[in-house]
């Protein structure tokens, strides 16, 4: 757990090259590597291009805009940050426990949202890498590709993702911008026809979900050498755990071990999390660096997300899951698993989870009830956390006596990725790229690399003509000698 | 019964220029309304474009997709687009072209006559409101669609389109 390659000795005689933005990874992200005249990596680094001023955006708003504004940061997880912005501000409003209808309701959304976005990651962000390879036709290597090759696939993933979309939408009351959970509590429950309508279809939900898993599964077990040790590095990881240790998404404690598995700390309430991690600001980018206080900055970095949740609960209460999960850390022989790729297969079991608990819940005529809110003793500062699809999300706010918000600290799931996802990228480029000329099918191993944390830099902008990948080679003399670019 | 017209109408209303889609949906909203016109046309408003729209597809007879436009020619472009792999490389999002495309291979039928209307935005960050430039092309933006409207078939809008 070193910074091997984050910063070159004398930069100025290196070569640049950068991938700027990359492809498929939502918002803004850039990849500068500076080469020598050989070819040699000296530096590595992945940047955030966009400064995003969340704090800034909800400062001065009253606190019960909050879980309705936050949806507008990010345009893939809106959900994520609804949530756990509501979960800080139950704090706020002093509703200790919700009704069980109301926790019912905000786990289904959440739930839902889990499916549709794992189920978008998978079939449309990274299948084309792993159905065709990293080196394959570039016209090929995307969802339509996938489509054409394999178009039971493509149809699954788009009914996968849609069905999670329609949870979403009778849960939050609107397929974007909902306002189904408030502080204190849930606006809406299910009528028994939109229950009724989520019900036809769960079963194919749940099968598809197995057989997606088994796919990955498949494809892993394939090729365990590239598949083991793509990108691999070794480091903490991070997640909350439910009851009894429990996989779960929306509710628990703080759990940390090292890259043995050995427990960092466990059982942790996330209204302290700040006495356990410290975010650290580096010049050269706008995203912080998280850190478990008692390892310091240089060993306490960590990664999140469903190859850090999958490892890091004892059990997963659904059987379809548990024996999946069984079978992953079978294979990873009893030590944890840290290749990124090992992200797509527990991300694939986490979608089945996800998939197994929408249809026990849909079972539960709790969702049914209008008993949706409590409220208790006014508090001035709240935080929410929750295990967002790319790993934990952390909402802090503080709430003057004119309900206006006067602080907010979000930690995204991105950004506690953030020093992991570098280090993969460090490693692919060490390996694929060390004296090497660069080739578009290169680069893309990189960006393989970056996606398999499926990272959210959030930029919900997506204005047509906004976003092509333009990758440049730069002299020492910042002379541009080389460009690709897709549009 | 589904509308024999959907719009997707996309952007992020809180990133500047981007609430360019969503504000020209509430416009057309209104005006569809005031015409009677409203049961014929399905209204979708979303920060992007992804797979599960090639579902919002089926059983239509014309589709448009309004969206804002980085560095694209003012006030607006609008033409008649096809499925197409080309746009495919961006982020989570895809583009009009590619989600007609995704249609076309998973319903193994060819999507509805589709058009874009882009509207050229100039700034887009977040918190940040509608600048002055945009208000002038929405202006001239729901112009044209209160015309399309009064005529949705894929004849009548193809006199429309601007070319790029």
């Amino acid at each position: 757990m070193t910074y091997n390659l984050e910063t070159a000795e004398h930069p100025e005689k290196l070569r640049r090259v950068a991938i700027d933005p990359v492809s498929r990874v939502e918002g803004h992200g850039k990849v500068t590597i500076l080469l020598d005249d050989q070819n040699k990596v000296h530096q590595v680094r992945l940047h955030i291009v966009e400064f995003r001023g969340f704090e800034k955006f909800i400062q001065g708003r009253p606190y019960w805009e909050v879980p309705v504004m936050v949806q507008r940061l990010c345009g893939i997880c809106p959900v994520s940050h609804h949530l756990a912005a509501s979960k800080a501000l139950d704090v706020i409003v002093g509703a200790k426990r919700l009704t069980p209808a109301a926790e019912k309701l905000r786990r289904l959304m959440h739930y839902g949202q889990m499916l549709q976005s794992h189920a978008l990651h998978f079939f449309h962000l990274c299948s084309p890498d792993l159905l065709f390879g990293f080196d394959s036709d570039i016209t090929k290597r995307n969802i339509v590709g996938v489509a054409a090759a394999h178009p039971e696939i493509a149809k699954r993933g788009v009914l996968l993702r849609k069905f999670g979309q329609e949870v979403i939408r009778v849960t939050a009351g609107k397929r974007v911008h909902g306002t189904g959970a408030v502080p204190g509590g849930m606006n809406k429950s299910l009528t028994i026809a939109e229950r009724d309508e989520l019900l036809k279809d769960i079963y194919h939900i749940v099968s598809w979900s197995r057989d997606a898993v088994h796919l990955i599964q498949k494809v892993h077990i394939q090729d365990p050498g590239l598949y083991n040790s793509f990108g691999i590095f070794r480091s903490n990881f991070m997640s909350i755990v439910g009851h009894n240790g429990d996989l779960d998404f929306y509710h628990g404690t703080l759990r940390a071990r090292d890259d043995n598995g050995k427990l960092i700390f466990d059982g942790v309430d996330y209204q302290q999390y700040d006495k356990y991690i410290e975010e650290e600001v580096r010049p050269w980018s706008y995203m912080k660096f998280p850190f478990f206080k008692s390892l310091g900055r240089e060993h306490g970095w960590y990664k999140v997300g469903p190859l850090a949740r999958v490892q890091n609960c004892d059990q997963i209460a659904t059987p379809f899951a548990e024996h999946e999960r069984k079978e992953f850390v079978d294979y990873a022989g009893g030590s944890p698993m840290h290749a990124p790729l090992a992200y797509h297969w527990t991300r694939m079991i986490e979608m089945l989870h996800a998939a197994e608990v929408i249809k026990d819940l849909l079972h539960d005529d709790d969702l049914l009830s209008d008993d949706l809110m409590v409220e208790g003793e006014r508090k001035m500062e709240g935080i929410g956390v929750i295990e967002a699809p790319r790993g934990t999300l952390f909402h802090h706010y503080r709430v003057d006596e004119n309900d206006l918000i006067t602080m907010a600290n979000l930690i995204v799931s991105t950004t506690n990725n953030n020093q992991a996802m570098n280090e993969a990228v460090r490693h692919v480029a060490r390996r694929y790229l060390h004296g090497r000329e660069v080739t578009e099918g290169l680069l893309n191993h990189i960006e393989v690399a970056i996606r398999a944390f499926d990272p959210c830099l959030s930029c919900a902008t997506h204005a047509l003509g906004k976003m092509p990948l333009a990758v440049e080679l730069v002299d020492p003399e910042g002379q541009v000698i080389h460009s690709l670019s897709r549009s | 019964m589904t509308a024999p017209v959907v719009v997707f109408a996309v952007g992020n209303p809180s990133r500047g220029d981007d609430a360019i889609g969503p504000e020209l949906c509430g416009r057309l909203a209104k005006w569809l309304e005031n015409e009677g016109l409203a049961e014929r046309v399905d209204l979708i408003e979303d920060f992007q474009l992804n797979i599960e729209h090639a579902l919002d597809l089926q059983g239509r007879e014309l589709a448009l997709f309004i969206d804002a436009g980085e560095n694209t020619p003012t006030p607006f472009i609008f033409e008649q687009i096809y499925p197409s792999t080309a746009a495919s490389h961006t982020t989570h999002a895809l583009a009009p072209e590619a989600v007609l495309q995704v249609f076309r291979q998973t319903e193994g039928a060819a999507p509805p006559p589709a058009f874009v209307l882009c509207v050229c935005g100039e700034q887009f960050d977040l918190g940040e409101g509608l600048s002055p430039t945009a208000q002038d092309r929405l202006a001239e933006a729901t112009g044209l669609l209160e015309k399309l409207f009064s005529q949705p078939t894929a004849a009548a809008w193809s006199l429309f389109t601007t070319g790029r």
